[in-house]
């Protein structure tokens, strides 16, 4: 009896589980489907048809001819990976004194850097977007201005600054007097010692920022004024006005722009799927 | 502790994210509390100082009374889902099964998308003829404008955010349930409780800080919806979708309404500094002590 129970239990969780995993991927699913259809299929058919009969990759080829698809993966590369790059760096920096140094207006700097995260960037997008402006950090003075633009906002939040206070909270004070001992000064301890005890927060830091910095859009979409510049997420916004009626194109494309975050995604899935990251969680 | 640094070492570690905080995060916040004192309307170019007058303009406006209940059903909408859906899951998942990483994969996938590409797919399925509107056809219930009905816009938006956050906070519950005791299982069951008071009993107790902060998280994260908005609906039809976000947005950089911008903003500040203050007071105090 109490085995018949535990497997009718085991049943119910997993139709559970099953049902929800493809409620989670149906959207792309047929977003997929859509895309596989070829001219001579009706995608607005009753009752709608998963898979297409004459599956074809028209519609990819279509869609990536007229969409320059490397160039906004390029753009994407580029904003993302300086923005991870920064953040690294400026919240590795910013927390070691939070985290080990005693000096004048600690309690300030600390609430002051708490703070920062209630302030949400929506109410402060156009104040940013005024002193961009004042820097002359837009695409319409030159490339590198724009990128400055759309990366410089990004490169520090006070969430990177606690995860790596936390974890340089978690080695031992000896290691650095050893080292000064040694001969180290302050910044070589930084550099040779403490950092690479921190790697595995750095990787944590690293990815979250990288996937939001990936998926930026209103702040790419306020500043940028040419589609030389234009991000992953903006040119598959943009599919809608071109193609806006060709639904097999705008499916095409939002699937094309979606492969190397899901690439990234499997390869990195160890660390967002272990649950062991709850210091990474934003709000 | 004897120091083996400089007096001004701390503050040259500190100074580039200073640089950065200060430039794009303190500046940015008092200037938009100047801004909502000015008025653009009638000369870009010369500003000038009103007082409060753009919070009246904006406590005048039915659309910002429009907006301010679009924000307030999307808090009350979206929130709840986000704290017990993900919370269901995550037990069912944390059970000893089989295929529990291809489970975690396929419900977080939809966090790790672009919500640009998400919105795009969930229009799709929301179309006129959409294959959601065949459904509810087996259902005999009439085609829905899902988008376009000024009645139903704002719930099919919602869903959309529902659908991408449950994964996240279902990874957030996860690493939780992780901390809850295995023996007080163990004596639940030797006492013969059925598994879903198992779970009210014990689970749900020692879950309770986490799901307030899932709470404050999702609320926090409602208020500042946007990019599905602006994909999907542009706020529309008639405002019926318009929240505050979108509604700066729109006021900012369509309508180079300066003023009115800022007001809204100072009130979107306000809402999300006293959610946040709860949060770090209620849930979050541990990780950010000096």
């Amino acid at each position: 009896m109490k085995n018949f129970k535990s497997i009718s239990r085991g049943f119910f969780i997993h139709a559970s589980l099953i049902i929800v995993s493809l409620l989670s991927i149906f959207p792309f699913l047929w977003l997929m489907s859509t895309a596989m259809k070829g001219p001579d299929e009706n995608i607005f058919q009753y009752p709608p048809v998963f898979f297409p009969q004459h599956p074809t990759w028209a519609n990819f080829k279509g869609v990536w001819n007229q969409i320059p698809f490397i160039l906004y993966f390029i753009n994407s590369m580029v904003v993302a990976g300086f923005t991870v790059v920064l953040n690294l760096i400026l919240s590795a920096l910013a927390a070691y004194p939070l985290a080990r140094m005693d000096f004048k207006g600690k309690k300030t700097v600390f609430y002051a850097t708490l703070a920062t995260i209630m302030i949400p960037f929506q109410a402060i997008m156009l104040p940013v977007y005024l002193i961009i402006l004042k820097l002359h950090m837009v695409d319409s003075v030159n490339n590198f201005m724009g990128f400055l633009g759309l990366i410089l906002p990004f490169a520090v939040n006070a969430f990177g600054i606690f995860l790596m206070r936390q974890a340089f909270l978690a080695i031992p004070k000896e290691m650095e007097e050893a080292a000064f001992v040694d001969g180290c000064n302050v910044f070589q301890i930084w550099w040779k010692i403490l950092l690479p005890m921190v790697k595995p927060t750095l990787a944590v830091l690293a990815i979250f920022t990288f996937i939001g910095s990936w998926g930026e859009f209103l702040w790419p979409s306020i500043v940028l004024t040419k589609k030389a510049l234009y991000t992953l997420p903006v040119g598959v916004n943009d599919l809608q006005g071109m193609f806006s009626a060709n639904w097999r194109y705008i499916a095409a494309g939002s699937i094309i722009a979606t492969i190397p975050i899901l690439i990234f995604f499997i390869a990195m899935q160890k660390y967002f799927i272990s649950g062991e990251n709850d210091g990474a969680v934003k709000g | 502790m004897y120091k083996y640094y400089k007096k001004y070492v701390p503050y040259l570690f500190l100074l580039p994210a200073a640089v950065i905080l200060i430039l794009f995060f303190f500046v940015p916040f008092f200037e938009t509390i100047v801004l909502s004192f000015f008025d653009y309307n009638s000369n870009i170019y010369q500003p000038a100082f009103v007082s409060i007058d753009n919070y009246i303009t904006l406590l005048k406006s039915p659309v910002f009374y429009k907006v301010m209940l679009n924000t307030f059903i999307y808090l009350i909408g979206a929130v709840p889902f986000l704290v017990v859906f993900p919370l269901i899951i995550a037990i069912m998942i944390n059970q000893k099964i089989k295929g529990i990483t291809l489970y975690k994969i396929l419900i977080y996938l939809p966090v790790i998308v672009s919500i640009v590409v998400a919105a795009i797919a969930f229009k799709w399925l929301y179309a006129q003829q959409g294959i959601l509107n065949y459904v509810m056809g087996l259902f005999h219930i009439n085609p829905i404008g899902w988008l376009t009905d000024p009645n139903v816009a704002l719930y099919s938006v919602i869903l959309v955010t529902v659908w991408k956050g449950i994964g996240y906070y279902m990874m957030i519950y996860l690493s939780a349930l992780m901390g809850v005791p295995k023996d007080l299982y163990e004596a639940c069951e030797v006492d013969g409780a059925n598994p879903v008071t198992k779970h009210l009993t014990v689970t749900l107790p020692h879950l309770m800080p986490t799901i307030g902060l899932v709470t404050m998280i999702s609320s926090i994260s409602a208020m500042k919806v946007f990019v599905e908005i602006y994909v999907m609906t542009k706020g529309g039809p008639l405002d019926a979708s318009k929240t505050i976000v979108y509604y700066i947005y729109e006021r900012a950089f369509e309508n180079l309404d300066l003023g009115i911008a800022s007001a809204a903003s100072v009130i979107l500040l306000i809402v999300v500094l006293v959610l946040s203050i709860l949060n770090f007071t209620m849930f979050e105090h541990k990780q950010y002590q000096l």
